[in-house]
C-alpha cells in the first residue's frame, strides 16, 4: 500500500507529543530526589497507579502486534490476549503485596531484602537490562511501523522520534510523568478502542468481492481443464473461451516457480505477467487471483509486475479483509449486537490471505500474495496461524511448543521489570493489591475488545497485506480520518508510554543495582538522579539503533521473546524468595544465571531465529521446539532449589526469608 | 494469624484455582481442540466463551480478593481498637 500523511493525523500527532512532554517537563520539576526519581515518592494515587499499568502494559505488541494477528488469522491472535491477562493473576495473588514490603527502587531490591548481596544484585541488574532491551526492541519496530505511514517519514525516522522524545521524558522527570503519562495513555487507549468497537458493531458485516480501495478479485472456476503442465494447450483455450482472457499463454514453471501451486499468465495485450493460485475446493478447481511484490536485487521493486509507485493513483499493492459470503441471502446485516456478531461470522466465507516468498536465481525474490477463502466457523477456532499449529499437528514437539508460549505468556507478566517497578510508586500493601486490580479490570476490559476489533479490521477491506501491524490504524481509517488520527496518535503514545517505563526499570538497575551495589559505588542522592539519566540516554540509544537493526521483525513475535526470558530468569528466584525460607543466595544467583542463559540460547538456537534472523534453513536449528519457558522455567526452579539444598550451611537458615509474619 | 499471612494464604487459594481453569484451557486447546467447536449460548463456540470467560474470571476473583482483604482489613483494625 501507499500512505500518504493524513494532515489531522500529523496533528493529532504533535499535539499528543508535545502534551506528553508539557507534563513531563511541568512534572518534573517536583522530582529532584532519588525517591521522586525512581518510585515518585510512593506517592501516586492508586487508581492513577492502576490505570498506569494499562498503560505500561498494553504496548506496542497488545495493540497493534494482537489486532494483527487477529486481523490476518482469526482467533490465534486472542490467544496472546488471554495468556497476557492471565499472567496478572500471578501479580496480583502471589508478587504485589510482598513486592511492594520489601522493594525500595528496584525488583532486585524483594530479591536481596534478606541477603544484602553484592552477586544477586548484579546478575538482577543484568536480567532487567536483558529482559528491558528484548522488550523495548519491538516497541521501536512498533514506532517505526507506525510512523512510517502516518508522517510519510521513513522507518528509522520513526524510531530515532520515538528514541529522542523517551529520553526526553525520562530525563526531565523520572517515574512521575511516567506514570501520568501512562495513565493518559491507558484511559486513551482503552476508550477509543470500545469507540472502534462500538462502530464496528453499528456497521455490522457486509459482502464484498475486495477492499476498500475498490479493486475486485477476480476466482475462475470451477475449470474444466485442471492439468495445467501437460494439457496447456486446452487450459489456455479454455481462459481464453470460457474466462474472456484473451490471448492467454501460460508461463512455463521454472525456477522458484517449479513445484508451486501458482501458474503464470501471460496476456495479448502487453500487460505483465498475472500470477494465479491454483485453489483446490470440494466442487472444483479454481483459479484465484494473487498479489506479488517483486524485489530486485538493485532495488527495484515491481508490484503486480509493474514498477512501485509513490503517490495514490500509481501502481500498489491492493487493499485486502473482506467478507465473500454471508450466512443465507443477505449482502449485508446492518448493526448487530456483540454476541451477535461472532454468531454471523461463525457461519460466514471470509477471504485471508497466505503468502509464499520466491527465491531466484539472480538473488532477487518474489513474494506471492494469495487469497484464502476461510469459513467464519474456522476464523474463530485456534490453530490458523503458524505458531499455533501444535493444535491440529499429531507431533508431540508442536503441542509441547504451543503449551510453551501460553507458559511463557503467563509466567512472564510477573516478572517484567517495568511492571514490577511499578510497585514502589504506591505508598502500601492495599493500595499496590488495589491498583492491581484496577490493571486486571482496564487490561481486561481492552483485551475483550481485541477480539471486536481484530475481527472488525478482518472484515474491514483496509488491510495491508504486507503489513499486519498497521491493521488497527487502517481499521479506524476505514470509520473516518479523525478517528485514524486519534487511534494512530494514541498508538504511538503506547509505543511511547512502554518505552519510557522500560528505560526507567533499566535505568534504576544500572544505578541501584549494578554501580550502587554490584560495584559499591557510593552516590549522593543527587549523583543517583544524575547516574540514571546518563543510563536512559545510554539505553534510549541502544534501543534506537536495535529498533532500526530488526525492523523486519514481526512485534509479537519479539515480544514472546522477552517474555521467555523474563520468566525464566526472574519468575523463579521471585517465587522462591517469597515463599520458601530455605532459599540462598547461591540458588537465586545461579537460578537467575541459569534462566536467563539457558532461555536466551534457546532462543537464538531455535528455527524460528534460523528462519527469520540468520536467513538459515529452519530444519537446521539445534533447539527442538522454538519456545523455551516449558524447559527453562522449570529449570530455573529446579536449579535454585538443588543449589539451596547444597549451600544450606553458607546461606543464612533461620531467618524469614518472605519477610513475612509466621503468626 | 497476621494480615499479611492470611491474605496470602487467599491469594494463592485463587490463584491455584485459576491456575487449574486456566491449565485445563491451554491443555483441551493442545489435546482435543475439536471440543472448543461446540455451539455454546446465542449460538457463539465455546472458544470464544471460554476466552471471555478466562478474562473476565481474572477480574472477579481479583475483586473477591480485594473484597477479603479490605474486610479482613477493616476487621482487624476494629479489634486492635477493641483492645485498646
Amino acid at each position: 500500500m501507499i500512505y500518504e500523511a493524513s494532515p489531522i493525523a500529523v496533528v493529532c500527532f504533535f499535539v499528543f507529543v508535545g502534551v506528553t512532554l508539557g507534563l513531563s517537563f511541568f512534572l518534573g520539576r517536583k522530582a529532584k530526589s532519588s525517591a521522586g526519581y525512581f518510585t515518585a515518592h510512593g506517592q501516586i494515587p492508586w487508581f492513577v497507579n492502576g490505570v498506569a499499568f494499562a498503560g505500561d502494559y498494553l504496548s506496542a505488541a497488545s495493540f497493534l502486534g494482537i489486532c494483527g494477528m487477529i486481523a490476518f488469522y482469526g482467533y490465534d491472535g486472542f490467544l496472546y490476549s488471554i495468556g497476557y491477562l492471565a499472567g496478572w493473576i500471578v501479580a496480583l495473588f502471589v508478587v504485589a503485596e510482598p513486592m511492594k514490603r520489601l522493594g525500595k527502587f528496584t525488583f532486585a531490591d524483594a530479591l536481596d531484602a534478606k541477603f544484602q548481596s553484592k552477586g544477586i544484585k548484579l546478575v538482577a541488574g543484568i536480567s532487567t537490562l536483558a529482559v528491558s532491551v528484548f522488550y523495548l526492541i519491538p516497541q521501536m519496530v512498533g514506532a517505526g511501523v507506525l510512523v512510517q505511514p502516518l508522517l510519510g517519514f521513513p522507518h528509522w525516522v520513526g524510531v530515532v522520534l520515538v528514541g529522542t522524545t523517551v529520553i526526553l521524558i525520562v530525563v526531565m522527570a523520572g517515574m512521575v510523568s511516567t506514570t501520568w503519562v501512562q495513565f493518559l495513555k491507558g484511559s486513551l487507549l482503552v476508550l477509543f478502542s470500545a469507540i472502534l468497537t462500538v462502530l464496528i458493531l453499528v456497521r455490522g458485516l457486509t459482502e464484498e468481492e475486495g477492499g476498500a480501495d475498490g479493486h475486485r478479485f477476480t476466482t475462475l472456476g470451477p475449470l474444466k481443464q485442471t492439468d495445467v503442465d501437460s494439457e496447456t494447450e486446452a487450459f489456455e483455450a479454455e481462459l481464453a473461451e470460457v474466462w474472456g482472457i484473451a490471448g492467454a499463454k501460460v508461463v512455463p514453471a521454472e525456477g522458484a516457480w517449479a513445484n508451486t501451486s501458482f501458474v503464470r499468465i501471460a496476456r495479448a495485450n502487453g500487460d505483465p505477467d498475472s500470477v494465479w493460485h491454483i485453489d483446490t475446493r470440494d466442487d472444483g478447481v479454481y483459479l484465484s487471483e494473487t498479489q506479488t511484490l517483486h524485489k530486485a536485487t538493485d532495488g527495484t521493486v515491481l508490484v503486480n509486475g509493474k514498477p512501485k509507485g509513490s503517490s495514490k493513483g500509481e501502481p500498489e499493492l491492493f487493499q485486502v479483509g473482506h467478507l465473500s459470503d454471508l450466512p443465507g441471502e443477505a449482502t449485508e446485516t446492518g448493526p448487530l449486537g456483540p454476541l451477535e456478531f461472532f454468531s454471523t461470522l461463525e457461519e460466514s466465507e471470509v477471504v485471508l490471505w497466505g503468502n509464499q516468498k520466491l527465491s531466484h536465481e539472480d538473488g532477487s525474490t518474489t513474494t506471492v500474495y494469495f487469497q484464502k477463502p476461510t469459513s467464519g466457523s474456522r476464523i474463530l477456532q485456534p490453530g490458523t496461524h503458524p505458531r499455533f499449529q501444535g493444535i491440529h499437528s499429531d507431533k508431540l514437539l508442536d503441542k509441547i511448543n504451543l503449551l510453551s508460549l501460553m507458559l511463557a505468556l503467563f509466567c512472564g507478566t510477573a516478572s517484567l521489570p517495568h511492571i514490577l517497578i511499578r510497585y514502589y510508586t504506591v505508598k502500601d500493601e492495599a493500595s499496590a493489591r488495589k491498583s492491581t486490580i484496577v490493571g486486571i479490570a482496564t487490561i481486561g476490559f481492552f483485551y475483550v475488545l481485541t477480539l471486536y476489533m481484530g475481527l472488525g479490521a478482518m472484515t474491514s477491506g483496509t488491510l495491508d497485506v504486507t503489513n499486519s501491524n498497521m491493521s488497527a490504524p487502517l481499521l479506524a481509517y476505514s470509520e473516518g480520518e479523525w478517528l485514524f488520527a486519534a487511534i494512530s496518535a494514541i498508538a504511538f503514545t503506547t509505543v511511547l508510554g512502554t518505552v519510557s517505563g522500560l528505560i526507567l526499570a533499566s535505568a534504576g538497575a544500572v544505578t541501584h543495582d549494578l554501580l550502587g551495589t554490584a560495584m559499591g559505588i557510593q552516590m549522593t542522592d543527587e549523583q543517583q538522579v544524575r547516574v540514571a539519566k546518563i543510563a536512559s540516554v545510554a539505553v534510549g540509544i541502544i534501543a534506537i539503533v536495535l529498533g532500526i537493526v530488526f525492523q523486519e521483525l514481526n512485534v509479537s513475535y519479539l515480544v514472546g521473546w522477552a517474555f521467555s526470558v523474563a520468566a525464566s530468569a526472574n519468575l523463579p528466584s521471585l517465587v522462591m524468595c517469597l515463599f520458601w525460607s530455605r532459599t540462598t543466595r547461591q540458588g537465586v544467583i545461579t537460578s537467575m544465571a541459569v534462566g536467563m542463559t539457558s532461555s536466551l540460547a534457546w532462543i537464538l538456537l531455535s528455527a524460528d531465529t534460523f528462519e527469520k534472523v540468520y536467513g538459515l534453513d529452519p530444519e537446521l536449528a539445534i533447539a527442538p521446539f522454538t519456545q523455551p519457558g516449558i524447559v527453562t522455567i522449570p529449570l530455573g526452579f529446579l536449579i535454585l532449589v538443588a543449589v539451596s539444598l547444597r549451600t544450606q550451611a553458607t546461606g543464612l537458615p533461620g531467618k524469614d526469608t518472605a519477610g513475612l509474619d509466621k503468626g | 494469624m497476621s494480615i499479611d499471612r492470611r491474605n496470602q494464604q487467599i491469594g494463592l487459594g485463587l490463584f491455584v484455582f485459576y491456575l487449574l481453569l486456566y491449565g485445563g484451557f491451554v491443555l483441551l486447546m493442545a489435546f482435543d481442540a475439536q471440543r472448543l467447536q461446540v455451539m455454546g449460548p446465542a449460538r457463539v463456540n465455546l472458544a470464544v466463551w471460554s476466552g471471555f470467560g478466562l478474562i473476565v474470571l481474572a477480574l472477579v476473583l481479583a475483586l473477591i480478593y480485594g473484597w477479603i482483604c479490605r474486610a479482613r482489613s477493616s476487621a482487624d483494625s476494629v479489634d486492635t481498637e477493641d483492645q485498646a
